[in-house]
């Protein structure tokens, strides 16, 4: 599928916003994610959607942090680069759960995935809260827009230097009957334990390795108390009771 | 018009592509995307006698003009495959398929074949003794002409179905492991399976892979897989199903002219799922372009 850049901004030192424009038909849920062909790069980059419009000439929103060679390229493609993807990949969130008030937890780059969904809660007539975890004040994004929405949002940093000090865990303390996650596994484990200690459950999406992103070439594979699964294709989002640590 | 079909040992292919074992799985992902009956044929998911989880990942690491996996072997077994995934590719394929086995032991290879060779749906086996990802099972038979010849006459025992002998290329001397299992009676060759390879991270100065090594694909490797068809075909008298690196019509007509009969896209699947289809539609042009009118015609040219 042909995607046409429109926007690439900064938003960190590291973290980059991309703007695309093409057929967004393709997804259907919250959480998915995409495969971007770059130029001089033999595999393709899986990249969480931030958001998206549906149409043929919809608009698709990536946010994604510079971590190698392929990403490094990436924040430097010009406005108008054509761009080869694969989208809708993933089984994305599942919001058709009778929780009212979820908790959206994201780590860093775990962030991201989590817009579109608090979006599509909101639709839905719950009342999400969110918690973004990150290091230090100037890793901070995307606080602004998910204000915007009009839900409670607390920041966390590692080092204090905003919001709350410390880790997501320390902003876990509101009323919430479920939580949403993205972000590092440290982070998970942390977020799986308090919510072992209130009886709560919740959906983690994973990161891994992957080649084909479409469940053919068993690289992102994991095992699950449901069996073993494709974290590309069977996932990224696992629930709470089938994760193995 | 041109003329794309092809004959493995009496089975008639439509045209020479058929996706390699491993990039393919059972097929079913592909088929959401297009119709995969206009494949000569595709290579199954490589599978052991007992179910098998896999290496630990990271199992993918890039390269430049290729990859490196390290999955090692993960599958649901024969007996899963028979029961389930045969009669669910029914379904969407319509066609005959290879069927890729590996084994860690003779009566493992054995007891697959003995059991795979009772169903329709299977054109002809693969046997895999080249799987870099594994210990002690796979390449290890493959890396000498005599473990390599007893494996393939112990196959060819206990079945009726053409038996192909996929060959690795990690080894000094292809062409006397291909001449042992010709001469035990194997009645093809698959050659190239992946080259052992492996990346280090400049960040945590660790492999990438966590298996350390795995076995490299991708287009860089080409040139490579291209020399040995080209040597085994002149060394052997049976046909040979090229592959390693095969990226666009231009490589199926490269390796058919080394001596391959038929030609099995790998890794490229995985980087883009169109491939084969894009080649089967550009096959007819490319020959015209190239003045071939037959494709059987010119296996071997290079050398004929």
């Amino acid at each position: 599928m042909k995607f046409t850049i429109k926007e690439q901004r900064k938003l960190t030192s590291t973290v980059y916003f991309m703007r695309l424009e093409g057929d967004t038909t393709g997804i259907s849920k919250t959480g998915q994610f995409v495969q971007i062909q770059l130029p001089g790069f033999y595999l393709r980059r899986p990249i969480s959607i931030n958001d998206w419009t549906c149409g043929e000439n919809g608009t698709l929103d990536l946010i994604y942090k510079v971590v190698g060679h392929g990403t490094e390229a990436m924040k430097l493609l010009p406005d108008g680069t054509e761009l080869d993807l694969l989208i809708g990949l993933g089984n994305g969130y599942n919001i058709d759960g009778d929780e009212k008030k979820p908790l959206l937890i994201g780590g860093g780059v775990g962030v991201p995935p989590l817009y579109a969904l608090c979006k599509a809660l909101i639709a839905q007539g719950k009342q999400p809260s969110v918690v973004l975890g990150f290091n230090t004040a100037s890793e901070v994004f995307w606080k602004d827009e998910f204000e915007a929405l009009g839900v409670p949002v607390t920041v966390t940093t590692a080092d204090g230097t905003m919001g709350v000090k410390g880790f997501v865990t320390s902003a876990m303390d509101g009323d919430f009957d479920y939580v949403y996650t993205c972000g590092p596994e440290p982070m998970f484990k942390a977020v799986y334990k308090v919510l072992d200690e209130k009886g709560i459950s919740g959906q983690f999406s994973f990161e891994e390795r992957m080649a084909c992103g479409f469940g053919v070439c068993m690289g992102c594979s994991c095992k699950t108390k449901y069996g073993n699964k494709r974290i590309c294709k069977d996932g990224p989002v696992l629930v709470k009771e089938e994760i193995i640590w | 018009m041109v003329n794309t079909k092809v004959t493995l040992s009496g089975w008639t292919l439509d045209n020479p592509l058929i996706p390699a074992s491993g990039t393919f799985g059972f097929g079913k992902e592909f088929a959401e995307l297009w119709d995969i009956n206009m494949l000569g044929s595709f290579s199954f998911k490589g599978t052991t006698l007992e179910p098998r989880f896999g290496n630990p990942t990271p199992r993918i690491a890039e390269c430049t003009a290729g990859m490196i996996n390290a999955v090692g072997l993960q599958n649901p077994g024969i007996h899963h495959v028979i029961e389930h995934e045969l009669p669910e590719m029914k379904k969407y394929f319509h066609k005959k398929v290879v069927a890729n086995i590996s084994g860690f032991s003779i009566d493992e290879y054995v007891e697959c074949c003995r059991l795979i060779d009772k169903e329709d749906q299977v054109g002809i086996i693969e046997v895999n003794v080249s799987c870099p990802n594994v210990h002690g099972g796979g390449m290890a038979f493959g890396t000498s002409p005599e473990n390599a010849a007893a494996v393939t006459k112990a196959v060819k025992a206990v079945t009726t179905k053409p038996v192909y002998i996929k060959l690795s290329p990690n080894v000094t001397d292809i062409v006397a492991v291909a001449k042992a299992c010709e001469a035990a009676g194997a009645d093809g060759l698959s050659l190239i399976n992946t080259m052992l390879g492996m990346r280090i991270d400049l960040k945590t100065k660790k492999p990438v892979i966590a298996n350390t090594m795995g076995g490299f694909s991708g287009p860089a490797i080409f040139p490579v897989a291209l020399r040995m068809v080209y040597q085994v075909a002149r060394a052997v008298n049976i046909p040979i199903i090229g592959m390693g690196g095969v990226a666009t019509a231009e490589d199926v007509i490269e390796m058919m002219l080394a001596g391959a009969t038929a030609v099995q896209i790998g890794a490229q699947n995985l980087v883009d799922p169109f491939v084969c289809p894009k080649i089967i539609n550009e096959l007819p042009e490319v020959m015209q372009k190239y003045g071939i009118s037959s494709l059987e015609e010119i296996i071997g040219g290079a050398w004929k």
